[in-house]
């Protein structure tokens, strides 16, 4: 398959995007508003063209756990689900991180908590920055505004992952799954062969060879100086994340005297709020972090000195808010606004809040 | 003709747990009054000519710590 | 004949298996898990599989058998080996995969994991130790406890109105069309070690040979948690748990048993 322009949901391009990068396995549960995902892969048959294996587990719990045992042979693996859905794995996300294993976690959030609604919400932001399960870890953590990235940072995402041996969550929204766009979709590259698999993860359990030792996949370890070894060098690699795997976009930020963060949809409702704004004169900008960790807390510091007031808006109570305070030192009045339960907010609501709120 | 066993102890991976002793259909394995170097009686061969080499000791012992030999006598 | 006349690897009819490190095992004295290893080591060793071999561990006392068998292995959350085991299979279709449980992993926690494995027929053999109590913990009841049975947590003996029915998790996968072998052992004397040892063979001949779920259970002690000695264990395990849990196979595709 070449590269292919295709007019298709988020939900839909993140399936077709994992076959073309060669994954090697998907294992999910069904759950609005991201059963497209796996909907998209069993009618796509992959295992008969490129051998991906694709199954339906009885539970978030099973699935993620396949998805632990499918990436500690060196299987690059995915899952998908929604804010329940993704609390279930916790447990799983927090053995595989233990376990420095890659794989690609995706979460079409929907509003909470508990069952909540199945419209779309921003209210995991939390959940999937500070860590989400048991222990200190971190994900990285990918925030798509648009068809085009759900295929993106896909593709990413399976990248990132093997070259930190750290799961990465895609935390997309309800919006993000279910519309419509354009989007490229890449040429399809082979899965790995088995030697390629041994070569590029000689860590995993793909069976002891002569040449050496037992490969042991495991979480545990009771000796407290070296579970504190442990923990120092992931907390060395999120440390290196940060220095290496910032990613964000700002707009009209130039001249910006206000400024508005925000990612995934909000994001886009927000660009529309910065052109309205502009029209009648005030001069905002918007910077939209695609990594949501490591955070972009350089390029907010810098706007932060040229910034009279920030807007974070945020479709939750005020989650993102916490992480450009701690990156503007609440160095500039910071508000929040949001909508929560499902409500998607309007281009007009943002730039209301934007007048009254640090104006 | 005659068989005769015998066994070897790995006597500082034993725990003394005595369950080959009661596996040994010929009365061949008791546990020591000494101690090995983990505070554990260990098992050794109280009636050595009685070993039939069977390896019953061995199959049941759960540390592995028997290894079992035998010889045909014409 | 001296014995150091007999000692020669010519006349060696028993050893532990190469496989099995040398590495003390944590296990109490008399534990049926050393046993169980060793007959996992000495299949994979005959088979030639060591290089194929992917083990799924639990949590609970034998957690740490990634320290005692050379093989690669995955330490899976609580429960969740057969999740893990699934992925790996179909991911590595030529690799033996299989998991090791203990009666707390794979009948609580575990029973959901457990079951759909079984129920998909995934080409995995599944050896559960059945023991009646958890052990790692401190010797709690576990589902598998008998009635009447007294543990950290059923302090006066099993109540079934309190605590349910012990649960035979392996009568309930035998009636699962994905399973192709069910079978229930034992490992307290040498006659059945050799039949332990055989089953083991056949379930992961079956996991290579693609014929579906294999399931060993095999019915143990656990002499710190039954407050037993092991022979006196033993003994309780043949006059109390057998009656609940007989020993035998339960269906064998391969003879319609």
């Amino acid at each position: 398959m070449n590269e292919e322009v295709r007019l298709m949901k988020g939900n839909e391009a993140i399936a077709e995007t994992a076959i073309r990068c060669g994954a090697d396995g998907y294992f999910g549960y069904p759950i609005t508003p991201q059963s497209e995902v796996m909907e998209t892969l069993m009618a796509l048959k992959p295992w008969e063209t490129t051998g991906m294996v694709v199954l339906q587990a009885e539970s978030e719990v099973a699935a993620i756990n396949m998805v632990y045992g499918g990436a500690a042979s060196g299987k690059k693996v995915m899952t998908s689900s929604s804010s329940p859905g993704v609390s279930l794995k916790q447990e799983g996300i927090s053995y595989i991180a233990g376990a420095e294993l890659p794989c690609l976690i995706v979460n079409v959030m929907r509003g909470g908590p508990g069952l909540g609604t199945i419209q779309p919400s921003q209210a995991d932001y939390f959940q999937a920055v500070k860590g989400g399960g048991h222990g200190d870890y971190r994900l990285i953590v990918l925030a798509p505004a648009s068809v085009q990235e759900m295929a993106d940072l896909t593709a990413l995402g399976f990248d990132l992952a093997f070259k930190y041996r750290n799961p990465v969550m895609l935390l997309a929204d309800g919006v993000i799954g279910q519309m419509m766009e354009k989007v490229v979709l890449p040429a399809q590259q082979p899965r790995r062969t088995d030697e390629e698999v041994v070569a590029q993860c000689p860590w995993a359990t793909t069976g002891k060879t002569k040449d050496r030792k037992p490969n042991i996949i495991t979480s545990l370890e009771l000796v407290p100086d070296k579970q504190e070894e442990n923990n120092i060098r992931f907390q060395a690699k999120y440390k290196k994340m940060e220095e290496n795997e910032v990613r964000y976009e700002t707009f009209m930020c130039d001249d910006a005297e206000y400024l508005i963060v925000a990612f995934g949809s909000a994001a886009r409702i927000s660009q529309k709020a910065v052109e309205e704004a502009r029209k009648e004169g005030i001069k905002v900008g918007l910077l939209r972090p695609v990594t949501l960790f490591p955070f972009p807390k350089k390029p907010l510091a810098e706007l932060s000195k040229q910034v009279k007031g920030i807007l974070v808006v945020e479709m939750n109570a005020g989650q993102m808010i916490e992480d450009v305070k701690l990156a503007t030192n609440c160095s500039v009045k910071t508000e929040h606004f949001g909508r929560m339960g499902g409500i998607v907010p309007s281009p007009d609501e943002i730039t209301e809040a934007l007048k009254t709120k640090i104006m | 003709m005659k068989i005769k066993g015998t066994l070897v102890v790995d006597k500082d991976r034993c725990k003394g747990c005595g369950l080959c002793e009661v596996a040994c259909p010929s009365d061949v394995i008791g546990l020591s009054k000494e101690v090995n170097k983990k505070g554990y009686r260990f098992a050794y061969m109280v009636n050595e000519d009685n070993c039939i080499g069977c390896a019953s000791c061995g199959l049941v012992c759960p540390d592995g710590c028997i290894t079992v030999y035998k010889v045909k006598l014409s | 004949m001296a014995n150091n006349e007999i000692v020669k690897p010519e006349n060696l009819v028993y050893k532990k298996p190469t496989i099995m490190n040398d590495n003390p095992m944590h296990y109490c004295p008399g534990c049926g898990h050393g046993v169980v290893h060793k007959l996992v080591a000495e299949v994979i060793e005959e088979m030639g599989l060591q290089d194929k071999a992917i083990g799924i561990a639990p949590v609970g006392c034998a957690v740490f058998i990634y320290n005692y068998l050379d093989i690669d292995w995955q330490e899976a959350a609580h429960g969740r080996a057969p999740a893990l085991a699934t992925a790996v299979k179909r991911l590595n279709p030529n690799k033996l995969v299989f998991t090791y449980q203990g009666d707390g992993d794979l009948a609580a926690i575990g029973t959901a994991e457990t079951i759909h494995a079984c129920n998909r027929g995934e080409n995995i053999a599944i050896i559960f130790i059945n023991n009646g109590i958890y052990g790692m913990t401190g010797g709690q009841m576990a589902p598998t406890t008998l009635e009447g049975m007294k543990t950290a947590t059923c302090p006066y003996g099993r109540d079934v109105k309190l605590n349910g029915y012990p649960l035979n998790i392996t009568d309930l996968v035998v009636k699962l069309r994905g399973t192709c072998y069910v079978t229930r052992q034992s490992v307290h004397k040498a006659a059945a070690v050799r039949k332990a040892k055989a089953a083991i063979r056949k379930a992961f001949e079956n996991s290579m040979n693609g014929k579906g779920t294999s399931f060993v259970e095999i019915v143990s002690t656990c002499s710190s948690g039954w407050k037993l000695s092991p022979v006196q264990a033993n003994k309780w395990m043949e006059e109390n748990m057998f009656p609940a849990y007989p020993i035998g196979d339960l269906k064998d595709i391969d003879t319609l048993v």
